[in-house]
């Protein structure tokens, strides 16, 4: 599902430039459930930036769903964001006068849908992440937990290849923090290829595979055997 | 523009922000409705002075004497001129091709107007026939002095509307006799003048007569001339300049009267002056225009303002939006079509709300010199365009940038 290798990216900071990915090599197979883990200045969030086309890489390929994502102008980009690729924020990125209906109906706006279908279809995913009674409500009637799983059915509504997660729990409590990795086990059971960025080992224990990143390089990639949230919640 | 759900999805931000859209509404309303305000009192205060020069005829040249206030060929000041009907003759036959009416005028001081037992004291004077055309009066009954009774010096009288209602009230004056100065005219015509009641109390008789009863030995008061009209407004005024001009200096000529005397003898040019009227009316009119277009500058740049801070405040949504896929043509579009709208709304709002104004309002102002303030609705509507465009424009710059922010940069904005 994704292919890169050698992956280069520096940063200009003034007159020093700061190299953050030193030639970074990952291949993902579809269904997987992936943590890339590292200390602050790893540069996993840059990697994940890379994958989500938010950022581009200065050196290196990068092949998603056999399509080499390279040189893209801003509206090929967008396209490819939007029919490939799902969102998870760890500060949630609600739009903050939507109602948690249109939050999640948004992604389906930019496909062009007719209203009618954009709402059934958002609907439904509201109610796969068990929020059907908040549709109505504005992100800031809801809790941290709650936003998360608005901005997860809004990440599935799209139907992408892959779901991107940047430290989605980092502003939960460990307990809300299991039921969200709970719902993310759940969309992979059902076969949704996912990245989770994260520094919890908790967390990625509760992956299939731990990506371990130091430096810009990557220094250990583990399968493990899967901690299934529920248990601890 | 048509696209519904674009429409859909401005509609809902702007019902979700109000404030925001009020404020930049209010603006924009405003900026329109001083514009309009200020164009239609621009256009009433044209109005009211073009009434003023209507009572009479817009053209007239009138002639009126005083006492000389400078010493001349050995003459003191402080003499009365008094004008002959030579003047007025020689004037006519030197002039006969340029001249489109003229007549000299006789007052006849002290008229007291008798009808049975009614009486006033009004203007009487002695006439030509041209007069009619000279003070712009129209007849509600009967005819005006005409020619045969300048011939055969008949003793009949034209009398304004308000001489006929305080005399004769409700009665039928046409073929009924006054008595002026114990004199009997027969009454002939009723007339009506746009200057109003003050130029109706007014008693007109043919001249040859009034000379001759009231014993003015050839005396004139006035002499009143209009010229041929002219190709255009322009060389109407420079010939009836000139011609003044040449009638005073011929009228001082006559009466030994210092060149540089300008007392003794007034040469009052009606088109002149309203030439110095019209001129100050454009002034004016640029005066306002200038104000208008500067508060209309004023609402353009409170847009453009204003949609600076919607821009940055909605520098995160951008980022999201973005990064659930939206394009950049997509974002820019989004953020014009809503100023659009809205400053459409608000243009034609604040444009309504001052035509309405002016509509309702406007016909209740009694001053003399603003009446029917009115404003020309293509210029109105033209102004609610450009503002339109300009805080298009306005607007443009800032989308276009929000649109070019890299999605991993608006999305760290806090």
């Amino acid at each position: 599902m994704i292919e890169i290798s050698n992956l280069h990216k520096s940063y200009k900071m003034g007159a020093n430039s700061l190299h953050v990915l030193k030639g970074i090599n990952l291949k993902i197979k579809e269904g997987e459930l992936v943590s890339i883990m590292g200390s602050s200045g790893s540069g996993k969030s840059t990697l994940l930036n890379i994958l989500g086309m938010l950022d581009e890489a200065d050196e290196g390929s990068y092949i998603l769903d056999g399509v080499p994502i390279k040189n893209l102008n801003e509206k090929r980009a967008a396209q490819y964001r939007n029919k490939f690729l799902g969102f998870i924020f760890q500060s949630f990125n609600l739009i903050s006068y939507k109602s948690a209906l249109d939050n999640v109906a948004l992604p389906l706006y930019y496909q062009g849908l007719p209203r009618n279908e954009r709402m059934d279809r958002a609907h439904s995913y509201l109610e796969k992440v068990g929020l059907a009674d908040w549709a109505g409500h504005l992100p800031n009637e809801l809790s941290g937990g709650q936003k998360q799983r608005v901005a997860i059915a809004r990440a599935l509504a799209s139907d992408p290849k892959v779901l991107l997660a940047d430290e989605p729990t980092g502003a939960l409590d460990t307990k809300t923090s299991y039921e969200v990795m709970d719902l993310i086990q759940a969309i992979n059971d059902d076969g949704r290829t996912i990245l989770v960025v994260t520094h919890e080992h908790d967390i990625a224990q509760m992956t299939k595979r731990i990506v371990n990143l130091k430096d810009g390089v990557i220094i250990e990639d583990t399968v493990v055997s899967q901690v299934r949230a529920i248990e601890n919640v | 523009m048509f696209d519904l759900e674009r429409w859909e999805e401005i509609f809902e931000t702007i019902r979700k922000n109000k404030l925001r859209t009020f404020l930049t509404g209010l603006s924009v309303a405003s900026g329109i409705f001083i514009l309009v305000i200020l164009l239609g009192i621009g256009e009433g205060m044209k109005n009211g002075i073009a009434r003023e020069f209507q009572q009479d005829a817009s053209n007239l040249i009138f002639v009126w004497t005083n006492i000389t206030t400078k010493e001349y060929k050995g003459l003191n000041p402080g003499r009365r001129i008094q004008m002959k009907q030579r003047d007025y003759e020689t004037t006519v036959a030197k002039n006969k091709d340029k001249l489109e009416y003229n007549s000299s005028i006789y007052r006849i001081w002290n008229g007291i107007v008798n009808y049975k037992k009614e009486s006033g004291s009004y203007r009487v004077e002695g006439v030509y026939p041209d007069y009619q055309f000279l003070e712009n009066s129209s007849l509600s009954a009967g005819r005006f002095i005409n020619k045969t009774d300048d011939d055969n010096y008949e003793k009949v009288a034209v009398i304004g509307q308000k001489v006929k209602n305080d005399l004769f009230k409700t009665l039928d004056p046409i073929g009924d006799y006054i008595d002026i100065s114990g004199i009997k005219f027969k009454v002939v015509g009723v007339f009506t003048d746009p200057a109003g009641e003050r130029e109706e109390s007014r008693v007109y008789l043919p001249m040859s007569s009034a000379q001759k009863v009231f014993n003015a030995q050839n005396n004139v008061s006035n002499l009143a001339f209009t010229l041929k009209p002219a190709e255009n407004f322009e060389q109407a005024v420079a010939e009836s300049t000139q011609f003044s001009k040449e009638l005073s200096d011929f009228l001082k000529e006559q009466h030994t009267v210092a060149p540089d005397d300008e007392r003794a003898i007034n040469v009052n040019n009606t088109l002149e002056n309203a030439k110095r009227f019209y001129t100050l009316m454009d002034m004016i009119k640029y005066f306002f225009w200038g104000v208008g277009i500067c508060t209309i500058i004023a609402g353009v740049v409170g847009v453009s303002n204003i949609m600076l801070i919607i821009v940055k405040e909605r520098t995160k949504e951008i980022g999201i939006r973005k990064a659930l896929g939206a394009q950049p043509l997509s974002i820019i579009g989004m953020i014009l079509h809503e100023s659009i709208f809205v400053t459409a709304i608000a243009g034609f709002f604040g444009l309504i709300f001052s035509l309405a104004l002016l509509e309702f309002v406007g016909p209740m102002i009694e001053t003399q010199y603003i009446y029917n303030p009115t404003v020309n609705f293509k210029v109105a509507i033209t102004t609610v365009f450009i503002l339109i465009i300009a805080g298009a424009l306005a607007g443009f710059f800032p989308a276009w940038r929000a649109a070019r922010i890299k999605p991993i940069v608006a999305l760290r904005d806090e």
